[in-house]
């Protein structure tokens, strides 16, 4: 699998989930154990959630719902795909999802990284508040919904109803847009947004150079529904 | 019709009265002229104002010659109730059954958060947080604190989650089942704005659905997840607005829920459409019944407890409602009376808003005069936290003793053993509804057929 030789081993096979996060809630920034391995997910939810500590988390194997939700700090790193709203609420620290995640991917996230390699579904990035996501592949429609902050970057294409209903979140799709909600629309990408790319794509691990941020288009609130005119009527 | 005649008002002919219609009352009429000049819907604050029926329309039948009563002040009534022993590691145990509703940082002023909590704390009830977060004030101030976790997840965070006594999981309210929150830009003040992660002084629509789960099967693992982030110590609390309540209250059971929080559509909210307020959703009184019904049917009745509120005002509401099955209330317009809201003090300045104390109901626009519903810092300076915390206490401990003192009457040594049987109705609607017979006769409308 990987070079990673870790200090705990957990498998979900013979022992309960519960017993994994109560264990994983138990660790702090001073413990020794830093670099736990999770082995048979088997589509469990809720693996690995609400942890608090500077940890890295490998876990083998796909994951169900809410992997990594509310995570503080911590590393978490799926080997496999993700369920629903993997890394939502996230607060800060890292999560990667090897393959393919499924809707509300980092949903309502306030900060942290999430990256994924493959494709993430629809309401990717939904509600975000802070959070960055990178999606190498394509992301469904209703992404961003109503995302307040933070930033959403994807190499593919995009679905139907990209931003609807914006505030401040920053995105950038390098492929196609199927449709635009509503109050998103097309801006420039200035240099500026360039060096902000460049900055998060590092952050993902993406090799300087390895893409050309200038193919990316960049997408915002138009902030036209901020305040409720009578004239919007038809968007409400 | 004007008729003059020489020989003067004797002679006159009668005149009908001015009579307006009742289908296009005043008030319609008004309304179809504001609309009509701005383009808007009307928005307001509070709960529906028009006639349900309700708890008045229930009666207790005393003590008699079959029953013997308890004596007042001497033979105990328990008013103590556990909340969320079905699952958590560390269930709610409350002395009152009267509990303070959500009511968001935001919609209230900070002060008015930490006198709910100050007054709760008094007489060792739950206070809860709402849209927006928790604010260490009222985290301070409240010994036992409920915090919602609501579709827009503003200044949701697993800090406080951790700090929270237990966990409401909303998905509806009473007075907008099926509507999100409204915070408009005149209440996005910086505090407000920064815990809510939006900028200043924008309408603010939180989401009305769950951004990252839909329907009952989801709604299991997201539990599952909150439970497993908080390592199966808080109750959680599923709230619902009255609507479909038999098939709510089952579907939240199955979804693990600890304790269920049914708001009736005389609930009260921050803001939201008045077409809204008066027009979706079922009264209290209609909804006990078949959430009872619902925990019945599933054997969790008591186990899984059930918190009903929606124009909740005195002991003799938080009585009825225990007696038709609820083990605990919730009160939100009641708890802002007591505090100070609408109170006559301020009547120069409610005129000077085109209203009057008691009628004030544009909480959204944050010019409250008694400053509970505002952001703005002149305002909210009016009300002081310990005092209005106190007279909320005072207010809490006159429900419970009502409260006791018709269950003594009824002879019973707990609120919770007051039951259906002890009650009738005035009407006929209030009798189908509650499930209860007319006074006087065996009839329960669609129960017993009868005559
Ligand atoms: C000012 C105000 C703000 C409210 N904010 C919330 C909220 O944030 N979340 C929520 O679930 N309910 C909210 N509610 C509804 C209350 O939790 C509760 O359901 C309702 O007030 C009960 O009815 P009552 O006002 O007749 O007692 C709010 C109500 C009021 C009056």
């Amino acid at each position: 699998m990987n070079a990673f030789s870790p200090d705990i081993t957990f498998d979900l096979a013979t022992s309960p989930l519960r017993d994994l996060n109560e264990a994983l809630h138990k660790t702090s920034g001073e413990s020794n154990a830093r670099r736990w391995r999770v082995l048979n997910p088997e589509g469990r939810h809720a693996v690995a959630v609400g942890i608090d500590a500077p940890v890295t988390v490998e876990i083998d194997g796909n994951v169900g719902y809410y992997c990594a939700g509310m995570n503080q700090n911590a590393s978490v790193i799926i080997h496999g795909n993700a369920g629903q709203g993997v890394a939502e609420n996230m607060m800060s620290g890292f999560v990667r999802v090897c393959g393919d995640a499924s809707q509300s991917a980092g949903a309502t996230g306030h900060g942290g990284l999430l990256v994924v390699d493959g494709n993430a579904s629809a309401r990717c990035g939904i509600s975000m508040k802070g959070i960055d996501i990178v999606v190498k592949g394509s992301i469904g429609h209703m992404s961003a919904f109503m995302g307040q902050s933070g930033s959403l970057i994807v190499f593919g294409d995009a679905g139907e109803a990209l931003g609807d209903s914006l505030y401040e979140a920053k995105l950038f799709v390098r492929g196609t847009v199927k449709s635009l909600g509503a109050d998103c629309i097309a801006k420039e990408l200035r240099d500026e947004h360039k060096a902000l790319l460049a900055q998060k794509l590092e952050a993902a691990g993406v090799a300087p150079g390895s893409v050309d941020l200038s193919e990316f288009k960049r997408y915002g609130s138009a902030r036209k529904l901020y305040n409720f005119h009578v004239d919007n009527a038809d968007a409400y | 019709m004007t008729a003059h005649d020489s020989k003067g008002p004797a002679h006159a002919l009668p005149q009908t009265l001015p009579r307006f219609s009742a289908t296009f009352d005043p008030h319609t009429l008004s309304e179809i002229r504001r609309a009509a000049a701005t383009g808007i819907y009307d928005i307001r604050g509070g709960g529906t104002k028009r006639k349900l029926p309700h708890f008045d329309d229930l009666l207790f039948l005393g003590a008699s010659m079959s029953r013997y009563p308890l004596e007042g002040y001497r033979e105990k009534c328990g008013t103590e109730v556990v909340l969320g022993n079905r699952f958590a590691k560390k269930p709610i145990y409350l002395k009152t059954p009267v509990t303070i509703a959500g009511m968001s940082f935001g919609a209230l002023s900070a002060q008015a958060k930490e006198a709910l909590g100050r007054g709760a704390s008094i007489v060792g009830t739950s206070t809860t947080t709402g849209d927006g977060g928790m604010t260490p004030e009222e985290r301070g101030q409240s010994q036992t604190l409920v915090y919602q976790y609501l579709p827009s997840r503003y200044g949701m965070n697993p800090v406080d989650l951790r700090k929270a006594d237990a966990i409401e999981v909303v998905i509806g309210q009473g007075a907008k089942p099926g509507g999100g929150g409204m915070l408009l830009g005149q209440k996005i003040s910086d505090r407000v704005a920064a815990m809510r992660n939006l900028p200043k002084g924008i309408d603010q629509r939180s989401a009305c659905r769950h951004p990252d789960w839909t329907g009952p099967d989801d709604l299991e693992i997201k539990i599952q997840e909150l439970r497993e982030i908080t390592d199966w110590e808080k109750p959680i609390y599923v709230k619902v607005g009255a609507c479909r309540p038999y098939y709510d209250i089952a579907l939240a059971v199955k979804a693990g829920a600890d304790v269920v929080v049914l708001d009736g559509m005389q609930g009260g909210t921050a803001a939201t459409q008045e077409v809204f307020i008066e027009q979706v959703g079922i009264p209290i009184l209609s909804a006990i019944r078949p959430a009872v019904q619902a925990l019945q049917d599933l054997g969790m009745h008591r186990k899984v407890q059930l918190i009903v509120s929606g124009g909740i005002r005195t002991g003799a509401d938080v009585a009825k409602a225990l007696a038709l099955g609820a083990d605990a209330v919730a009160i939100g317009t009641a708890a802002l009376v007591a505090l100070g809201d609408n109170d006559p003090h301020w009547q120069a300045e409610y005129e000077a808003l085109g209203t009057t104390a008691g009628a004030y109901d544009d909480w959204h626009e944050g010019r409250d005069p008694a400053g509970i519903t505002t952001q703005d810092p002149e305002l909210a300076a009016r009300l002081d936290p310990v005092k209005a915390g106190r007279r909320l206490a005072n207010y809490l401990s006159v429900m419970t003793l009502e409260a006791q003192t018709i269950a003594r009457a009824c002879g019973k040594s707990h609120l919770h053993n007051l039951e259906p049987e002890d009650l009738v109705a005035l009407t006929v609607e209030a009798a189908a509804m509650a499930g209860v017979p007319l006074a006087g006769t065996q009839w329960i409308p669609g129960k017993t057929g009868g005559y």
